[in-house]
């Protein structure tokens, strides 16, 4: 398989292009914009058979990504920040509405004050939403979830609308190595589009009429019991990715050295891999500390975190993202998801970071670990929460 | 030998299905018979927040024999535009997409994806019934809300003059634009099946008096309608390759002198029940602006 | 291969899906206070009463007149108002409505 150079931004557009969509309806935002283009440039040079709709605002784009979807086609689209808050009411209707479509998220900070760089927040504020949640650590996983993104969002045990998150310049504009499967396989792979009804004159069905409350609600328990079933199709996509292209994730979370870990960090996103290098230093240093990194935030992966917290010695949640008022969104989670299983938790650190795009190094990694399992070993147990500012 | 029935009715049979929730009355019913009847039963109706999400009635069913999309205040014109490519790139050609949206949809919330897909040429029929202000949640003014009216946001009359909405649409260029009104089903009928053969985006306003939101007796609502004509305040009128053509029931009312007094129209609404003298004044010379701009074009 | 298959395949999970039934939020006819009641002697069969009826409930047979589906009909009273020939009349609908 031949590897290519491409930005995070090409490699989403590349992706979206093997899986043959249809149509892509998007509007462009700083760091996404690059997606946009390159897709304008494979339909104008007949590369990709599909029709672009230059929507006026990010809430028609979702709007319009919506329309096509129902209307039974392969629908794409891209944002940031304020255009992913701008669609927030259509992110909503459309997991209500069972429909696959497939969308980026090149994340970045929200204004006020206006800044470009990456943090999670805009992408974790869609946690509640319906949405299956995969956030990519470097361009080829971003590649793989992209594909497979399709697959799982078409299952029709799944039948929910996927968000693909990367980080804002550390991955979008960044070029790495991406190994390019074969258009054919990927054809034969994603296979047919699947959607529970389409909406195309056939027979008369009115979708979203007004529905009184217990009818509602069951439509919604509806969603909840789709995303629980994900779980299973998420590993089982993650398989045959594997198996078919030779690349495999470990499912819902990776593992990095974390199976004989006694200490373990929690991430997402671009920075893991930063992490991934401060823990290879701290492993040569004796430390025995490993890496769950989380892919899919939704749904919450919460029989693996069980599995692989639930006896460690301590843990720290990274979260690139704050809940104002209360604590890191994916530490909010792993605490509660935890719960499920055991009422003794292990020590959770929460330790916030890089909002606003403040960049985190492997060094800052090492001593914020370093720091907590010194203290953990003396018997010293360090603030739960922390905000670590740098400048 | 059975006379056989003209399209009106016979082609308006088993498109709005008795017994929805609608006010005595109301004008909505009568407009999506007349679209269902021009169109056919291969027709996408996109709406948005309005009072038409309540008039289909409530899931499981629906009052409308046609495919509804329920969609969020602002993007009618924008999830239409959507139905549209996805069925082209499907290959399907033969299903009518319509955006079907209120005054407050289409002029204030609905105005950005409404010029977008105008804008965008998309092939589509965006009809905006407009019943003059938001009358879904209890009758606020919308900017499609005459200078003078009560409503609940403008108790003492509005001050703004109407939102021309037909006219931002000519000034976008899109293939074709109409004015109709529920007092005259038949134009409209007429209108439609013109649009249908029209490719491209086309945009018809529909005047919809509302006896709820406008304080007049449900069985007034087409003498209502066609008042606002007769007294040259409503103007029936098509755009096409950049000209203007009156609709037959305007016509006479071009000469000022034809046209019934517009206090009459006024007096049958509660709505106007506070308007001065200044007000009447007002309007008469809105309704005078706008003929004069339309002779421009014609 | 070349181009994306669709594949309806429907979910066991309750959808926000509806579909067209006469009588969505009942007999409509219980809304009544005035009834429309139809001279046929008069009635020219112009149609004009089933056009413009907004709940769909008068059909016209072009030879024996027009006629009302009581169950649904509101009395709006708006056939009384628009017949050219004033063959409908609205009387005050009798009993408990």
């Amino acid at each position: 398989m031949p590897k290519l150079v491409l930005t995070g931004n090409y490699t989403v557009a590349l992706a979206a292009k093997m899986a043959r969509v249809q149509v892509v309806a998007a509007y462009p935002i700083t760091p996404q914009t690059s997606i946009v283009e390159k897709l304008a440039e494979y339909v104008d040079k007949g590369e990709l058979d599909a029709e672009m709709i230059r929507v006026e605002s990010e809430h028609s784009a979702l709007a319009a990504t919506f329309g096509a979807a129902i209307a039974g086609a392969r629908a794409f689209t891209a944002t940031s920040s304020h255009g992913l808050l701008y669609m927030h009411e259509w992110v909503h209707w459309t997991s209500h509405a069972r429909i696959p479509v497939v969308m980026a998220i090149v994340t970045r900070t929200i204004a006020a004050p206006w800044n470009i760089w990456s943090d999670h927040t805009d992408f974790l504020g869609q946690r509640d939403t319906g949405w299956i949640l995969c956030f990519a650590m470097d361009n080829q996983e971003l590649f793989d979830l992209t594909i497979q993104a399709f697959k799982i969002s078409e299952d029709p045990r799944v039948y929910l609308p996927s968000m693909i998150g990367l980080d804002a310049f550390i991955l979008s504009h960044t070029a790495m190595p991406v190994e390019v499967p074969d258009q054919k396989l990927v054809d034969e792979w994603l296979g047919s589009r699947r959607q529970p009804y389409a909406i195309d004159g056939l027979q008369p069905l009115a979708l979203g009429s007004l529905a009184w409350p217990e009818d509602t609600e069951e439509f919604f328990m509806g969603i909840q019991e789709a995303m629980e079933v994900a779980k299973k199709v998420i590993r089982e996509v993650d398989e045959s990715y594997g198996r078919v292209f030779g690349r495999s994730y470990g499912g819902l979370v990776e593992c990095y050295r974390c199976s004989d870990a006694k200490y373990h960090v929690v991430s997402m996103g671009a920075w893991s891999g930063d992490i991934m290098e401060a823990i290879d230093m701290l492993r040569d240093e004796g430390y025995p500390v490993g890496l769950m990194r989380i892919r899919f935030i939704r749904p919450f992966p919460d029989r693996e975190v069980y599995s692989i917290l639930g006896s460690s010695r301590g843990v720290i949640v990274f979260d690139r993202a704050i809940s104002f008022g209360s604590l890191g969104p994916i530490y909010l989670d792993i605490a509660g998801n935890m719960l499920k299983y055991t009422q003794k938790l292990p020590y959770m650190r929460n330790i916030v970071a890089g909002i606003g795009g403040v960049n985190v190094t492997y060094e800052d990694f090492i001593k914020l670990i370093k720091d907590t399992i010194d203290s953990l070993e003396k018997g010293v147990e360090p603030p739960t929460y922390t905000w670590y500012h740098k400048r | 030998m059975s006379r056989p029935i003209p399209p009106l009715p016979r082609d308006m049979r088993d498109t709005i299905l008795p017994g929805h929730p609608a006010c005595h009355g109301c004008p909505i019913p009568m407009a999506l018979k007349t679209i269902e009847a021009a169109l056919g039963k291969k027709l996408i109706l996109v709406i948005p927040a309005c009072c038409t999400s309540i008039v289909v009635g409530p899931w499981p069913g629906c009052a409308i024999n046609a495919s509804v999309v329920h969609v969020a205040f602002a993007s009618a014109a924008s999830v239409a535009s959507g139905i549209v490519e996805g069925l082209r790139k499907r290959g399907i050609e033969d299903v009518h997409v319509v955006a079907w949206a209120g005054d407050g949809g289409t002029a204030d919330i609905g105005m950005a994806s409404l010029s977008g897909a105008a804008e965008r040429n998309h092939n589509m029929i965006y009809i905006m019934y407009d019943n003059e202000a938001y009358m879904n949640t209890g009758i606020q003014r919308s900017s499609s809300t005459p200078s003078g009216a009560w409503t609940t946001t403008t108790p003492l009359g509005k001050r703004e003059p109407k939102k021309d909405v037909a006219r931002i649409m000519i000034a976008h260029g899109v293939p074709y634009v109409a004015t109709a009104s529920v007092g005259y089903l038949h134009d409209l009928y007429n209108k439609l099946k013109k649009a249908a053969r029209i490719p491209g985006f086309k945009f018809i306003q529909v005047h919809a008096p509302c006896p709820t939101g406008w304080r007049f007796d449900p069985s007034k609502t087409v003498e209502v309608a066609k008042l606002a004509v007769e007294t040259g305040l409503w103007i029936l009128y098509e755009y096409r390759d950049g000209r203007i053509t009156l609709s037959p029931p305007s016509r006479p009312y071009i000469d000022k002198s034809k046209r019934k007094p517009i206090i009459e129209y006024l007096r049958m609404q509660g709505r106007f029940k506070g308007v001065s003298e200044e007000d009447v004044r007002v309007i008469e010379e809105y309704v005078e602006r706008t003929w004069d701009w339309i002779r421009k074009y014609m | 291969m070349g181009k994306v298959v669709l594949e309806v395949v429907p979910t066991k999970h309750k959808l926000p899906l509806a579909k067209p039934v006469v009588g969505v939020v009942g007999k409509t006819g219980s809304w009544r206070w005035m009834k429309p009641v139809v001279d046929q002697g008069k009635c020219v069969k112009c149609f004009q009463c089933e056009i413009y009826c907004p709940d769909n409930c008068i059909h016209v047979d072009p030879e024996k007149g027009a006629f009302i589906d009581y169950d649904y009909c509101k009395g709006c009273g708006l056939c009384a108002s628009v017949c050219p020939v004033k063959a409908v009349s609205m009387v005050r609908e009798s009993g408990g409505g």
